[in-house]
């Protein structure tokens, strides 16, 4: 009885979850270019997105300040926590805090206040200060994945092998790095996520004519989306899942393996 | 096992970078661009195709969706823009903020040309010696109705105020054009300055809004589309779109005066490519240029040339298409009313907004 | 790491500055605009401004909002968490995997397809409809900026708390279970307590993007409830007084500030018990 019960919560829940995915799924299937108009089956959209430069080019935009952004910030986290790690607990929270800070603003304060440093310098907004502003909000991301792991880790496996001889440089690439490869690749993943569903960062440090998917999309809802971006999520929807899908199964595979 | 296909992934999201970047360079390597700051939706894709196609002139294209919007990222000068397509009274505070520069009519031939005089004459209230803006749709604003639910035609802004169409109304999201309705109403001036008249206006803006489904901006196509609502307050070219995709609509300009606009071209004090901004513009007026437009967008145009070539005779004799702007003599047009009056407007709306 | 502390400074430099050219000084900046009118004169009015009928309704408004859906996204999230805590470990990969998937799309089209079921001939009306079932208003209303909230910010309260439900040591509740008590009184006495502080950072990550939004309350409020972002965002975007943006942002600055403190709180009282 309680077991059904908790299927059924579980079901309703993934229900509210999808139930919009469902309709997007379904709105690039539909022939109408208007929205909640359907007029029959259609897979039109799915070969007008491949000429549709507009949404290529916020993909392209999307992508690349992802992945810079998700780079530079994990690089940086990275050199600040190995050395926020020597300092005592209480500064180190000190620290943390203030990397913290443009996480815990509101979206909209950090975005303004970006923009206006941007204005106030002089530097004409375009995809150098998008970038700029991801890399400042994705910075604490990558540290809150890094710390943790970082501090916990035993600071004797690096020591042996200095006095066996490595340089700090080896020791810190052949010991530290592989330990600590799943945190970092996390803090990467978490922060190339949250700079391809910024919209209001973005959408007050991007200049002309630069759009990611995301304010190309703010743009579009007033004027009825252009239903090749509908076709667009259908695909990345299936591409994550299938992603999503496999990495479960590898990971399955890597415990079932550790176990012996 | 694993390692590989996370190597494989951002391999992926590389090359995916990659080409991104060379896009992007492309772009930036030729200085042969323009930037154009237009309203959404308001010039047909393919007509940049040919642009660029015939000038080899990038068109680096943003778009707004109001004048309000508009302004700021202007005036503040973040973003640099060459052409940019405002509104009648807000050309009027762009060139009183010095914002704009004269243009250079020897570039425009086609301007000079195919533009009716007329509509020179009506941009004369907002830019008096025709040195700034070149005029490109015009309009009015008017009440967009489903025939199968209304009797009567709502020939009245009054009819807003009908609790029969409760939450089936829909109003514009602009302190200009929503102030506009109740001073019609009232027999005054969309241009009104006395704080009393207006706030009056306000106050029978709050006693509307429970009948009042949504404001909207360029959304109210997508909801009269579905039939979301009964009636909403619309652009007369957007009721010509939305008439194509839901005949049950109809359009009626009400009979207490209205809106009567011109967006125009215009071109920015820092413009930085001032050559290929005239060009631009001078391309929109071709003949042939502003047919294709015509058809995509459903706006008037002032250019006298478009009529004769339209092709579909059923447009070409649609009065709302091409209607004989004299009907409009006597209709007002926004004006700009200072910094203060606008703040004003501005502040009114948003008490309506947060009752 | 570092054999001196010279070496650890080094390694800090890079951040130090980069905070203080990407964090410090924009909310300088901000602060400046907020100090100032627009002749550039001192002035506290941009603060007062907040207390002005229209602005203090949208900020109480946006305060009653955020409130209500952090309090929905916490009674939705703990029976939730438990559950996936309770299942085989393999089946909760799946399932959290599932729960983390919809984040990856665009939040954006997600609201926007909530317009869509909720809206007066949505799908959702559609269906009662055919169940002949009297119609849901909820478009433009707070319950739809609600429900366009719990949707996008649950994921922020589910995960935290499902990381600390994981880390109570099972061994721990069976005690308290066979020592008599009851499910009820194991929830209040035993897990509750020892998951407050993801309970309370899931508090912190849902309650300050929906007291601040512009995005969820435009698109399925219809225009009609103007929240504090909105007015926020109307100042810098269209109203063209940075000024006043720039008072109203600092005063949210404020909310951020209590929550930073009282999370703190939560962690170092967190900290002294694993001491213990």
């Amino acid at each position: 009885m309680i077991n059904r019960l908790k299927m059924i919560y579980l079901a309703a829940i993934f229900l509210f979850l999808y139930a919009p995915i469902g309709i997007l799924i379904a709105q690039s299937f539909n022939e109408s270019r208007y929205r909640g108009h359907w007029t029959g089956f259609t897979f039109k959209w799915y070969e007008s997105l491949f000429e549709n430069e507009n949404i290529f080019e916020a993909l392209s935009n999307t992508v690349s300040i992802g992945f810079f952004s998700a780079l530079i910030a994990t690089i940086f986290a990275l050199i600040t926590c190995i050395a926020l790690r020597e300092f005592g607990k209480k500064r180190r929270a000190v620290f943390m805090s203030v990397a913290n800070i443009p996480i815990l603003n509101a979206d909209i304060v950090t975005g303004i206040s970006l923009m206006l440093l941007f204005i106030g310098a002089g530097l004409r907004l375009g995809y150098e200060t998008i970038l700029i502003a991801h890399i400042v909000f994705n910075i604490p991301y990558v540290m809150l994945c890094i710390m943790p792991q970082l501090v916990s880790l035993d600071k004797s496996f690096y020591e042996a092998a200095l006095d066996l001889g490595a340089s700090p440089f080896q020791a810190f690439t052949k010991v530290i790095l592989p330990e600590m490869r799943p945190s970092i690749f996390a803090g990467f993943l978490l922060a190339f996520t949250m700079s391809a569903d910024d919209f209001i960062i973005t959408y007050f440090t991007k200049g002309a004519g630069v759009d990611t998917l995301p304010t190309e999309i703010y743009s579009e809802l007033k004027l009825g989306i252009h239903p090749e971006m509908y076709a667009l999520s259908t695909l990345v929807f299936f591409f994550v899942l299938i992603f999503v899908v496999l990495f479960a199964m590898t990971r399955k595979h890597l415990a079932d393996k550790e176990v012996f | 096992m694993k390692s590989k296909k996370i190597f494989a992934a951002c391999i992926l999201i590389f090359a995916l970078t990659l080409t991104g970047c060379m896009s992007s360079a492309e772009e930036e390597e030729s200085d042969n661009v323009v930037y154009v700051y237009s309203w959404g939706d308001y010039l047909d894709p393919e007509v940049l195709d040919k642009f660029e196609e015939e000038t080899g002139i990038h068109v680096i294209l943003d778009e707004f969706d109001t004048n309000e919007t508009m302004y700021p990222r202007v005036a503040e000068g973040a973003v640099h823009y060459d052409v940019i397509c405002p509104s009648d009274y807000m050309v009027q505070k762009m060139i009183a903020n010095n914002l704009l520069q004269p243009l250079n009519f020897n570039l425009l031939p086609n301007a000079t040309e195919n533009i009716g005089e007329d509509f020179f004459r009506q941009a004369q209230s907002f830019d008096p010696e025709n040195q700034f803006a070149v005029p490109y749709c015009w309009g009015t604003v008017g009440i967009m109705y489903d025939t199968t639910r209304v009797d009567e035609i709502p020939d009245s802004w009054t009819v807003l105020w009908d609790e029969k169409y409760n939450d089936e109304i829909l109003m514009q999201d602009s302190a200009r054009d929503a102030l506009m309705v109740p001073l019609k109403i009232l027999g005054k001036s969309m241009n009104e300055t006395d704080k009393q008249t207006l706030n009056i206006a306000r106050d029978m803006l709050i006693k509307q809004k429970p009948l009042v489904q949504a404001y909207v901006v360029d959304e109210v196509k997508d909801k009269l589309i579905s039939g979301e609502a009964i009636m909403g307050v619309v652009f007369s070219g957007e009721a010509l779109q939305i008439m194509l995709a839901n005949p049950n609509y109809d359009f009626v300009v009400p009979r207490e005066g209205t809106n009567f606009w011109i967006d125009s071209w215009v071109i920015t004090r820092d413009a930085e490519n001032i050559e290929n901004a005239h060009k631009f513009i001078d391309f929109m007026c071709r003949p042939d240029i502003a047919v294709i437009n015509f058809d995509y967008l459903g706006y008037s145009t002032p250019n006298i040339a478009v009529q004769e070539l339209e092709e579909d005779e059923e447009i070409r004799e649609s009065p709302i298409a091409f209607p004989d702007h004299r009907i409009y003599d006597g209709q007002e047009t926004y004006k700009y009313l200072g910094n203060s009056m606008d703040r004003y407007y501005n502040n009114l709306w948003m008490q309506v907004k947060v009752e | 790491m570092f054999r001196t502390a010279g070496m650890r400074n080094l390694f800090m430099t890079p951040f130090c500055l980069w905070a203080g050219i990407f964090i410090f000084v924009p909310l300088f900046c901000m602060a400046w605009y907020a100090f100032t009118d627009e002749s550039g004169f001192f002035t506290l009015e941009n603060f007062t401004l907040a207390f002005d009928r229209p602005y203090f309704k949208a900020l109480m408004l946006s305060v009653a909002l955020a409130l209500a859906s952090t309090i929905i996204c916490l009674i939705l999230a703990y029976p939730l968490c438990l559950i996936l805590t309770d299942k085989a470990r393999d089946l909760s990969t799946i399932v959290s995997l599932l729960f983390i998937l919809p984040l990856w799309m665009n939040s954006l089209l997600l609201t926007m397809a909530w317009q869509t079921i909720l809206e007066k001939n949505g799908i959702l009306n559609q269906m009662l409809r055919y169940f002949s079932l009297p119609d849901a208003n909820l478009i433009n209303t707070p319950t739809a900026i609600i429900i366009g909230m719990v949707y996008n910010f649950l994921p922020y309260m589910v995960l935290p708390l499902y990381v600390s439900l994981s880390k109570i040591d099972k061994r721990i509740i069976e005690a308290a279970r066979d020592l008599g008590a009851s499910y009820m009184q194991t929830f209040w006495k035993v897990i509750l307590p020892l998951s407050l502080p993801g309970a309370v950072s899931g508090i912190t990550m849902v309650f300050i993007p929906a007291l601040t939004t512009f995005v969820i309350s435009a698109l399925l409020g219809g225009g009609k409830l103007l929240l504090i972002g909105n007015v926020i965002e109307q100042e810098f975007v269209a109203g063209y007084n940075w000024h006043w943006g720039a008072g109203l942002s600092m005063i949210l600055m404020i909310f951020i500030v209590v929550n930073m403190a009282v999370t703190a709180f939560f962690d170092t009282s967190h900290e002294e018990v694993e001491e213990k």
